[in-house]
């Protein structure tokens, strides 16, 4: 239906790290023709207001993503193995530092 | 001419340089070839018309005449604008935009660097705020001159052309008279010669890299030292100053 | 049956408020109606630069004029951030700019008067971004959670936009009288164009019943607009300007203002083309991407010589 040769550029997704130390997080996207100015547009798109030290970008189509079908298979599993967590064991009573 | 004079002098040269080039890159607004641009633009504006609310302020405390920024920018008229004729013309296509961003930012990028150094304080602090603003302008005018240089034919052709006809503009950034060589004896200014070979000198590596050539005309626009524009500026004048005109005695 | 089953597990999460993720099963229904809303409101955006932008180089201080910029550009940003949630629905930018094109999708109309007086950039902060403040503060509750993390960025971001249209309307009426007059004119003009944002009433609204059921709106257009004129009258008395509905009056019985009735058949014609700017806001776009054409292409190729570089490397 298109008949329009218009291009928008490639999607990129954006990560910013707030402040030191902690984790990149997903911001959001840019379009850009390539990685130096998907790297510029992200810093003139997300940190307008001084929210980010650092940017990652990663092309759109290079994100693997789990599927929700797969949700029960991939993340149930692991709900019953509670001793993974710290809570499940029983410290003997007035022990310390541990 | 006193110190003081030349000191004001420049301020204003310097502030309307910003405040100039800032009006016609907010004129990109809603105009540019990718919202991402636009905004990629608008920041440029917002930085440049920041430093010149920074530059005018300080040239109102230098004349000592009671005015603000704002009776600077607002009140004063097309003869008594300082900027040079190469941030007055107007936007073009998206290839003169940027060639006339490559040669500004350059040449600004060595400019304040060597005002970071300068003997006046408030100077040297806004130079050093601004100096980051700049690399920042001059990456995003690089990047963009090796892709309109070497990315199309037809982009090829048009950043030529913008090349060309920006060109006769470039001698009036380092041209100098009595304010210059007051300031220099003070250490408040640097010798605008002594920036003009590497100024060259870097703007041919782009050039080239772009797969552009270097214009080789001689002849060279001259005259906003004096306070003499291209009819551009009366045009920006006028709109800028309209209200503050138009109710001389109202407040905003 | 498989669909059934899908339509159901959907309609759970959505009953526990939980959100519906891009790769999620959907209705074709609910992404029809996001996509459609999304766009609408991302070309909003875009488009609502223009009319403000008329008074960038314009604005009567230094400080207005910093200010203006600023906030126009978060208008593109906020367009970038709602292109890129609708993008997640699985339609491209390519396709979205098209359908604004084309005319199949559209705009908020109120971008479709125009703004004439520097006091209509000061009722457009206070008036139109109020408006939008309002409906944007109740969509961060929405149902489909790229929309939804748009809206809490949005939100956070816009809070100075109405701030500096009020402040702007503040210093024109307790100015001089022109000033004062030119404020009052822009309230004028602006307030029920301002009204019509909300769209039609709730009765006459084609979409609002499946998009409450599946939350993608969590308020109708009635219960939106009446919160934004019970919270915008005293704003008005505070700088002394006329709100220009005679009908307008507090109604203690139901604790809410009542007002007079909005001229349906005028948005109806501005929806349909026929607003004083709606050529012209249209034109400008259409002007800006063909003339930016080269330049994206240009890009592209460099960026594909480069790669072809790296590999021959």
């Amino acid at each position: 239906m298109s008949n329009v040769k218009d291009s928008q550029w490639p999607l990129w997704e954006v990560f910013v790290q707030a402040s030191p130390g902690i984790p990149h997080k997903h911001v959001g996207s840019v379009h850009a023709p390539d990685k130096q100015m998907a790297l510029q547009n992200s810093r003139d798109l997300y940190t307008r207001r001084s929210e980010g030290i650092s940017i990652w970008v990663v092309p759109a189509e290079a994100i693997v993503a789990s599927n929700p079908e797969d949700s029960g298979m991939f993340f149930e599993p692991s709900n019953d193995k509670v001793y993974r967590h710290p809570t499940f064991y029983v410290m003997p009573e007035g022990s310390k530092n541990i | 001419m006193t110190k003081q004079e030349a000191l004001f002098s420049y301020c204003l040269r310097l502030g309307d340089n910003s405040l100039i080039l800032g009006h016609r890159l907010s004129e990109w607004s809603s105009k540019a070839p990718i919202i991402e641009e636009d905004l990629a633009l608008t920041n440029m504006a917002l930085d440049l018309i920041g430093r010149s609310v920074a530059i005018l302020k300080y040239a109102a405390e230098v004349e000592g005449k009671g005015h603000t920024e704002d009776d600077l920018a607002y009140r004063r008229p097309e003869r008594k604008f300082y900027n040079n004729l190469l941030v007055e013309q107007p936007n073009g296509d998206f290839a003169v935009t940027i060639v006339r961003q490559f040669f500004n930012s350059t040449f600004e990028y060595l400019l304040y660097e060597e005002l970071m150094k300068s003997k006046d304080e408030t100077l040297a602090g806004i130079a050093a705020k601004t100096i980051k603003e700049i690399k920042y302008h001059l990456r995003h005018a690089t990047d963009w001159m090796l892709r309109l240089g070497d990315g199309t034919p037809e982009s090829h052709l048009r950043a030529q052309k913008a090349l060309n006809d920006m060109w006769m503009f470039t001698d009036e950034l380092f041209e100098m008279n009595e304010v210059d060589e007051i300031l220099i004896k003070e250490g408040i200014t640097v010798d605008l010669n002594m920036l003009k070979a590497n100024w060259s000198k870097k703007i041919n590596e782009v050039i080239l890299e772009s797969t552009l050539t270097v214009p080789t005309s001689t002849f060279m626009q001259t005259g906003s030292r004096q306070g003499i524009h291209s009819e551009y500026l009366g045009y920006i004048i006028a709109e800028m100053q309209y209200l503050q005109r138009a109710y001389p005695n109202a407040k905003w | 049956m498989e669909n059934e089953k899908q339509l159901e597990q959907f309609e759970a999460k959505i009953n526990a408020d939980s959100k519906i993720e891009p790769k999620d099963w959907m209705p074709e229904d609910y992404r029809k109606h996001l996509i459609r809303q999304i766009s609408q409101h991302a070309h909003s955006e875009v488009i609502g630069m223009q009319p403000e932008g008329n008074w960038i180089t314009r604005a009567p201080s230094l400080r207005a004029k910093l200010i203006l910029l600023a906030k126009i550009q978060d208008e593109g940003g906020h367009g970038l951030y709602l292109y890129s949630s609708c993008e997640t629905l699985g339609i491209s930018r390519e396709e979205l700019i098209e359908q604004l094109h084309n005319g199949k999708a559209k705009y908020s109309t109120i971008f479709n008067y125009p703004v004439l007086t520097w006091a209509d950039v000061g009722a457009i902060g206070w008036l139109v971004d109020g408006a939008a403040i309002v409906n944007q503060i109740s969509l961060q509750r929405t149902s489909y959670g790229p929309y939804s993390r748009a809206m809490v960025r949005i939100c956070k971001e816009e809070s100075f936009h109405q701030r500096q249209g009020y402040e702007i309307m503040g210093k024109l009426a307790l100015g001089t009288p022109e000033q004062k007059e030119m404020a009052q004119d822009a309230l004028n003009r602006l307030w029920w164009p301002t009204l019509m944002m909300f769209g039609p009433h709730d009765a006459d609204s084609a979409h609002t019943g499946k998009a409450m059921k599946w939350k993608i709106k969590r308020e109708t257009n009635d219960e939106l607009r009446q919160r934004f004129i019970d919270k915008t009258v005293q704003q008005a008395e505070i700088i002394g300007l006329t709100m220009p509905d005679p009908e307008l009056k507090w109604n203690a019985e139901k604790n809410k203002y009542d007002h007079g009735k909005i001229d349906w058949e005028e948005f109806k014609r501005v929806v349909n083309g026929d607003g004083p700017c709606n050529k012209k806001r249209m034109d400008n776009h259409l002007k800006a991407h063909d003339e930016g054409a080269w330049v994206r292409e240009a890009a592209t190729a460099y960026a594909a010589k480069q790669v072809k570089e790296q590999v021959v490397a």
